[in-house]
């Protein structure tokens, strides 16, 4: 923010109105690329299914058949409103998902970041290698892990995966390094405070910013993931939304939009499924825009 | 140096920020009173990391090594399980279907992050030097893809692409044309790279973004008496003091790109076949287990791309060490 006050006052003083004008075509071109598709999906949500294969009105602009209320009800019931187990299981496994592993990693990051104990450098250099492997390739192997212990096909299946994060514990190991002066500790512990009560109300409030980037980054990742509840799940049930809208579209391209027109709800569905997440996008501004460069810090 | 009340902290220019693993020499002197204190101290680290640890070990190294181990038997029908050595990896290396989708992904990555990039650093380097509302509310827009999840992406974009319902058919059929489907053989290539540009280059772009706005504004002052216009400002000194985070991105872009997986699975239904099962290494080693139930090839098949990548990305940070930015 200090930035933005310091030069706002300078372009003030010296306007070069045409190159301005050049970034803000540019930005427009931009904006309207990323915008495309979602006014799509707006616009067709309202689209009834005759409307969407055949509408008169093109597929970026409403028919004269305004459609949405229809299509929502129509999503929240069919088949006994599965729709709407997936939007709980989604929030289900963000939160769980999302919140565990922002605890983990505020826990090691503070511990690497704090102290000295044996092992911490091979622990870390390890933790460091780890952020290389993809993790996508870890999902089969698990699945085989848990189908040992019989816990594929559960929650758990989705939700205990999700806890890892060593990207949030690097994260959270550098911004502590810097944000909890050592100095501080010190003067804590000789005022006779314990090291867990230091941590939770000495360092804690200190970390917010780090907090608050680590949670949305898991949250985003455990809700937007695919391939791990697909690959662990196989009661349609226990689905989130991705995993479900996507058995929706091949059940709809497999038979050819015979019987109920899935297609719709698939379009509608997309749009519920989004509003979530960019909701707490647009609100969390403040607490998101500068945190997410936690990572270029060093 | 850190202020801890807002957000700006994580701005701090990356060349001044301080080595982290710098030795807190204060602390020494304060924890060397008593060996009992140091060996107490030593303990509640561990206990911090301890949860950590567990799952670590439960969902990293235990799925490696069983991967690794599972990789390194075959199951065949009438001989049951049995070790194999290397077997595994020897088909995998020599299996089409395999090298097919490692040489899709490599390709990808290679046209993909640049173009990214160049997105991302332009938005970037544009929203920087702009403080109107248009400029605020675009950088907002361009980075709400990354709230929607890839699934719904890859879905938008297949119906835009579609050729009976897609606007693109529609605005070529006004002239009377006959608009390219972007799934097709020869297009698909390019119908992915438009999908996953959009979903990642606002992401980027907040990330480049957040480093520029942390360059202490005073240098491009100092380099506009010098005499360097616009450009000279933005290539000499803004890139150069935001190349630790486009690295960072560009690691992380190229992990994503080799494990690509989910844009392609969805598309897969409505691309009349060009999206085949064994597209990428990720999607043939997911129809390997769950299609034909062959976990000890499917386990080899992850694995060996678990190492392609790791490979890649050493290759890549090798390249870049000169610039003196690493993760390390």
């Amino acid at each position: 923010m200090s930035a933005l006050t310091t030069t706002a006052p300078e372009l003030a003083r010296r306007p070069r109105p045409r190159r301005n004008v050049v970034a803000h075509l540019f930005l427009a071109v931009l904006v309207l690329y990323f915008l495309v598709p979602i006014w799509w999906l707006i616009v067709a949500s309202t689209k009834d299914a005759h409307g969407l294969f055949s509408g008169s009105a093109g597929a970026l602009w409403f028919d004269s058949n305004f459609n949405l209320v229809a299509n929502l009800q129509d999503l929240f019931t069919y088949n006994g409103g599965e729709y709407l187990h997936w939007l709980g299981n989604s929030f289900l496994y963000a939160l769980s998902g999302g919140l565990g592993a922002t605890a983990i990693s505020v826990l090691a990051g503070y511990g690497f970041a704090k102290y000295r104990f044996r092992g911490r450098n091979f622990a870390f250099a390890l933790l460091l290698g780890s952020v290389m492997v993809p993790l996508t390739a870890l999902v089969i192997p698990t699945f085989i892990l848990l189908s040992n212990l019989k816990l594929t096909d559960t929650v758990w299946a989705v939700i205990l995966p999700s806890l890892l994060s060593p990207f949030g514990v690097y994260l959270m190991r550098v911004y502590t390094a810097d944000a909890v002066p050592d100095e501080l500790l010190d003067a804590a512990r000789v005022d006779g405070a314990g090291e867990y009560r230091m941590f939770f109300q000495v360092s804690l409030p200190l970390l917010r910013p780090a907090v608050v980037t680590v949670l949305l980054l898991s949250v985003v990742g455990t809700w937007n993931n695919y391939f791990l509840p697909l690959a662990m799940l196989s009661t349609s049930r226990l689905y989130p939304l991705t995993v479900g809208i996507g058995l929706w579209e091949q059940l709809a391209s497999g038979n050819n939009g015979g019987g109920h027109s899935l297609w719709s709800l698939i379009i509608i569905g997309s749009l519920v499924s989004i509003i979530p997440l960019v909701v707490a996008f647009l609100t969390l501004q403040k607490y998101w825009q500068g945190g997410l460069s936690l990572g270029s810090l060093k | 140096m850190a202020d801890h009340g807002s957000m700006t902290t994580t701005s701090a220019p990356p060349a001044v920020a301080a080595p982290a693993g710098a030795p807190p020499s204060p602390r020494r002197k304060a924890a060397s009173g008593s060996e009992k204190m140091v060996a107490r101290r030593a303990r509640v680290g561990w206990v911090f990391i301890a949860p950590f640890a567990v799952v670590f070990v439960a969902f990293l190294l235990a799925p490696l090594a069983y991967a690794l181990y599972l990789s390194l038997f075959t199951k065949g029908l009438a001989t049951g399980t049995k070790f194999s050595g290397l077997d595994n990896y020897v088909r995998a290396f020599s299996d089409p279907s395999f090298l097919k989708g490692v040489w899709f992904v490599l390709r990808f990555s290679l046209v993909l992050i640049p173009v990214q990039m160049a997105v991302s650093l332009g938005a970037a380097l544009v929203l920087d030097s702009l403080t109107t509302r248009l400029a605020r509310f675009s950088r907002l827009m361009i980075f709400l893809p990354y709230a929607i999840p890839a699934v719904i992406g890859a879905l938008m974009w297949g119906f835009l692409y579609s050729p009976t319902f897609g606007p693109l058919q529609q605005i070529a059929s006004l002239v009377h044309a006959q608009a390219p489907f972007l799934l097709s053989q020869d297009n698909v290539f390019y119908g992915l790279l438009n999908a996953v540009t959009w979903q990642w280059a606002g992401y980027y772009m907040i990330i480049i973004y957040a480093a520029l706005q942390g360059i202490d504004p005073t240098l491009y002052e100092a380099a506009r008496i010098d005499g360097a216009n616009v450009w000279q400002i933005a290539l000499r000194i803004k890139v150069p003091m935001v190349s630790s985070a486009m690295v960072l991105i560009l690691v992380f872009a190229l992990i994503g790109t080799l494990q690509f997986f989910s844009e392609p699975q969805i598309l897969a239904p409505i691309a009349n076949g060009s999206i085949t099962p064994d597209f990428t290494p990720n999607i043939y080693a997911y129809n390997l287990a769950f299609s034909y139930a062959q976990f000890n090839y499917a386990s080899a098949i992850s694995f060996a791309l678990g190492i392609i990548v790791f490979i890649a990305v050493y290759v890549f940070m090798f390249a870049t060490r000169k610039r003196g930015s690493s993760l390390s």
